[in-house]
């Protein structure tokens, strides 16, 4: 192998970024839908916005295949104990967006069944504001997402720490 | 026609049950003590009113009524597409009425509705469990005097944390 040779096909580069660039890249989403936005984001997938071109068209309906959860849609005090355990199912690293007004606040179901605002309970990286939001919104969101991760440290993690 | 016959035979054979008869909006309401809703609802399904469209309930607390709740059914004659509501006042003290799942088997799963949120026993049911909230949940929501913000219970859930993941990075 001449020096040439290595030159075209060797890169080098830090561990962590390689790590985030290869999670930020293949994100695979588990989709909560539990209203309208859970149809909107249907749209999300759609040749138009396409997630494909962010690596994150492998939609996975098994929380634990999957390290990104976007709950889209009105959460109800029946419906709460269920995301808490499919959070909880996700293998970490795991990230979360909050998809339209219900998730983030109840919207304008301020009444005793439901949540208001999930991030009361379990962590949200990403709101998307709308009701529903835009599939513009939600790539928005998604790329907000690829930026958080595209800053992570391996450090930031309690058990590369703990050492 | 159907309606009108039924109406005269129903208040002549059942002078103690029926409260009275009203219009209102082109629809025909009979009014009927709850503890005998069985077996008026027989004699109207015999009478050809087959089909049990819609069954629900009204908490009278501000509108004034025979009782603080009316159960209503809606009633609707395939034969001759006319439609009557029967509603059936119960007491607070003692809100309890017969079931009617042995006439229509689609009021099983409302007559549980109308338990779970308005705290309505049907007696004779096979099955008087709630069907919407949660299985644990105390009280019946729909009553007029239920807080609308509820008892706290939108806010009783375990707080998750980020485990492993510490605190994302702020810039």
């Amino acid at each position: 192998m001449n020096h040439d040779d290595i030159k075209s096909n060797v890169l080098t580069t830090t561990l962590e970024s390689a790590i985030n660039w290869g999670r930020k890249n293949s994100l695979w989403p588990m989709p909560f839908g539990t209203a309208c936005c859970g149809i909107e984001f249907m749209a999300v997938l759609a040749a138009r916005t396409d997630i494909a071109r962010f690596g994150a068209e492998a939609i996975r309906f098994s929380p634990r295949q999957s390290d990104l959860l976007i709950v889209a849609g009105r959460i109800s005090i029946k419906m709460m104990p269920v995301l808490i355990r499919i959070y909880e199912q996700m293998p970490e690293p795991k990230w979360v967006i909050s998809m339209g007004a219900c998730a983030s606040s109840g919207g304008v179901f301020d009444t005793y069944s439901v949540i208001q605002g999930i991030d009361q309970f379990i962590p949200v990286d990403v709101y998307v504001p709308g009701c529903p939001p835009r599939p513009e919104g939600v790539v928005e969101s998604l790329m907000k997402i690829q930026n958080l991760i595209d800053k992570e440290k391996l450090s930031d993690y309690a058990l590369s720490s703990s050492k | 026609m159907l309606l009108e016959q039924t109406l005269a035979q129903i208040k002549e054979k059942f002078p103690d049950p029926v409260l009275e008869t009203t219009e209102f909006a082109g629809e025909q309401i009979l009014h009927v003590k709850g503890q005998d809703i069985l077996t008026v609802l027989t004699a109207l399904k015999a009478n050809g009113f087959n089909f049990l469209a819609d069954l629900t309930a009204i908490d009278n607390l501000t509108l004034g009524g025979y009782e603080r709740f009316a159960v209503s059914y809606h009633l609707l004659c395939h034969k001759t597409a006319e439609r009557l509501t029967v509603k059936a006042y119960v007491p607070e003290e003692k809100p309890s009425l017969p079931s009617v799942e042995s006439l229509w088997k689609t009021a099983d799963w409302q007559e549980r509705e109308v338990f779970d949120l308005f705290g309505i026993i049907f007696e004779g049911h096979p099955n008087l469990i709630r069907i919407m909230n949660p299985d644990d949940y105390e009280g019946h929501p729909l009553k007029k005097d239920y807080p609308r913000l509820g008892r706290k219970e939108r806010g009783d859930f375990p707080v998750i944390d980020r485990g492993i993941q510490k605190q994302k990075p702020s810039k």
